[in-house]
């Protein structure tokens, strides 16, 4: 008992020091469980989010657009792809993982299940979505578990490039025709909101939050992440003409920050529930990608212990 | 000289226009996610050269046209490609099928644009050349893969083989645009490009120990623009926001 005390003593000196904690290193099993969810739960949003976005591709309105959306969408997949890799540093295969997503167990961002419904929803994934995620990949960049800490610095590159492709989108549509700047401001309307859910429940209502600040998982909380995106995305929007979907959004001098409306919280634990408008979607087109994939998985594996065979005889 | 440098550039830019289509209509759902990255990177490949090609058949014409002009104003029968390219993704094996027979072809067809007597059309050839040959080497592991794996995948890609055979044929078909772009040194020989085609195609069928089907009864058409029926449905999906909104930017 006092073993296990003084390694968590030692941990948590180490973590306090900034120094990262590698896969070898010893952790307590809870820091291990709270890792592996999150670190999993942000490789599986990468490739859900794949969908939404991979939906657009073969109707991109012009092809510069749809080479630079293939590009993003395959960009998402090579951070799925890291990350599921970071998850295996942790001890978990990468088929347990996509197991745990295809059966429902696991969660992914619930951004993902809302509809891409025109070309500008595009354009507010890119600003929003990927401007909301780039909040958390920052902090994340400087986490505590070094395999976590050095994905997110290679994730965080070329996410920012995907949040200026997006507003550049957004940008174009509005100083075009009345009817692109229409798609523009209904894709804001529709995705502002979301986009703050992002951030997760308030810093009352985290039930993750205090023990992975400790830890350096996290390095700012919710409500402060979420305040710095309003700050910055607010005076985006001004720049091209676009107007936030929210009547109490006013700047405040005294705090120096934008106040701002309440979040629907019964919307976005119904989205969490799995009520959201495309949650049933989703999870049947991964899992039908991955059913109608396994002979090909398979094949692969046949092909490569017979030639390995062969080299051995 | 010149409308025959902008029809066969055309059916160049249209082949592999129309395969990246297809070819993106997998992001998200391949079987696994190294292959969700390949297949869009295929895409990917073959939308920057369809663009160079696009691009330069609108300088060709000289009427100002520009690349989405040309890929978004344009209907089923103004399209050229071959009907190959626009065959539904089918299984994995049918998209790899359909990818390989292209790539066998489409590899050595740049080597030799390299050398046309056009400049354009040999400086963007030089620019596939070794995407070409990765493409190439990718499908043919897939197909040996298949064809020496399991069973079933040997099975399938059989099927594949011998559903998309019948459309090999018009990858080497000939007529009054080819011999004049070819004795003018601007396009290669297309006897010898299917010479090349088929001993790949022969080599890597061997390895994976899948049979060749007989040349039997080969389709024609897409040339001339008469194609499919996927096809008026691949460019309904492609061209709608475009020609719903005309005349702006994106």
């Amino acid at each position: 008992m006092t073993d296990v005390k003084n390694l968590e003593e030692l941990f948590q000196a180490k973590i306090d020091a900034e120094q990262k904690i590698e896969p070898k290193d010893w952790m307590p099993d809870a820091y291990r469980k709270n890792l592996i969810r999150q670190i999993s739960q942000h490789a599986h949003s990468e490739v859900v989010g794949m969908l939404p976005e991979g939906n657009w591709i073969t109707r991109a309105p012009s092809l510069k657009r749809k080479a630079i959306l293939l590009a993003k969408v395959q960009d998402e997949a090579g951070h799925g792809l890291y990350l599921y890799s970071a998850v295996e540093t942790m001890g978990t295969s990468r088929e347990q993982t996509i197991d745990d997503l295809l059966s429902g167990k696991a969660k992914y961002s619930s951004i993902f299940n809302y509809p891409t419904l025109s070309w500008a929803d595009i354009g507010a994934i890119g600003w929003l979505v990927d401007g909301a995620a780039i909040m958390n990949q920052v902090m994340l960049c400087r986490t505590s578990y070094g395999p976590y800490a050095r994905a997110m610095v290679r994730i965080c590159k070329e996410e920012s490039f995907h949040q200026r492709q997006g507003y550049e989108i957004m940008a174009v549509l509005a100083k075009g025709s009345p009817e692109q700047k229409e798609m523009a401001q209904d894709a804001l309307n529709r995705w502002w909101w979301p986009s703050l859910m992002m951030f997760g429940p308030t810093d009352a209502n985290s039930p993750h939050s205090e023990q992975s600040m400790k830890w350096k998982i996290k390095r700012q909380s919710n409500d402060e992440l979420r305040q710095t995106f309003i700050d910055r995305t607010v005076q985006q929007a001004e720049v091209i003409g676009l107007s936030i979907p929210d009547p109490d959004l006013k700047w405040n001098e005294e705090t120096q920050h934008y106040d701002w409306g309440e979040i629907d919280w019964t919307e976005f634990n119904n989205v969490v529930a799995g009520n959201g408008p495309c949650n049933k979607e989703r999870l049947a087109a991964r899992n039908k990608a991955h059913n109608d994939g396994a002979w090909v998985r398979e094949a692969a594996l046949a092909y490569a212990a017979k030639k390995a065979k062969r080299k051995a005889a | 000289m010149s409308s025959k440098l902008l029809t066969y550039t055309l059916r160049l830019a249209d082949d592999i226009l129309i395969l990246s289509q297809r070819l993106g209509e997998w992001c998200g759902h391949g079987p696994v996610l190294e292959e969700d990255i390949a297949l869009t990177n295929r895409a990917l490949d073959h939308l920057g050269e369809a663009r160079n090609l696009l691009t330069y058949a609108g300088q060709v014409e000289g009427k100002g046209r520009s690349e989405d002009d040309l890929a978004y104003l344009r209907m089923e029968r103004q399209y050229t490609n071959v009907k190959l390219v626009e065959q539904p993704n089918g299984d994995y094996a049918h998209t790899m099928v359909r990818s390989f027979l292209f790539d066998a072809y489409h590899l050595p067809l740049m080597q030799a644009l390299t050398k046309s007597k056009d400049e354009q059309l040999a400086a963007i050839a030089g620019k596939s050349v070794k995407e070409a040959t990765y493409h190439l080497r990718a499908s043919s592991e897939w197909i040996i893969r298949f064809g020496d794996g399991t069973e079933e995948s040997h099975q399938r890609a059989q099927a594949a083989l011998e559903d998309l055979w019948t459309y090999t044929g018009e990858l080497f078909e000939g007529d009054a645009v080819l011999e004049e772009m070819t004795s003018a040194g601007m396009a290669p020989d297309i006897a010898s490009i299917k010479e090349a085609w088929s001993k790949t195609v022969d080599q890597v069928l061997a390895e994976a120990t899948l049979k060749r089907p007989a040349d039997a009864f080969m389709m024609t058409g897409g040339r001339k623009g008469l194609h499919s029926e996927h096809m008026g449905f691949i460019l309904a999906e492609m061209q709608h926001v475009t020609r719903a909104y005309p005349g702006v930017e994106w």
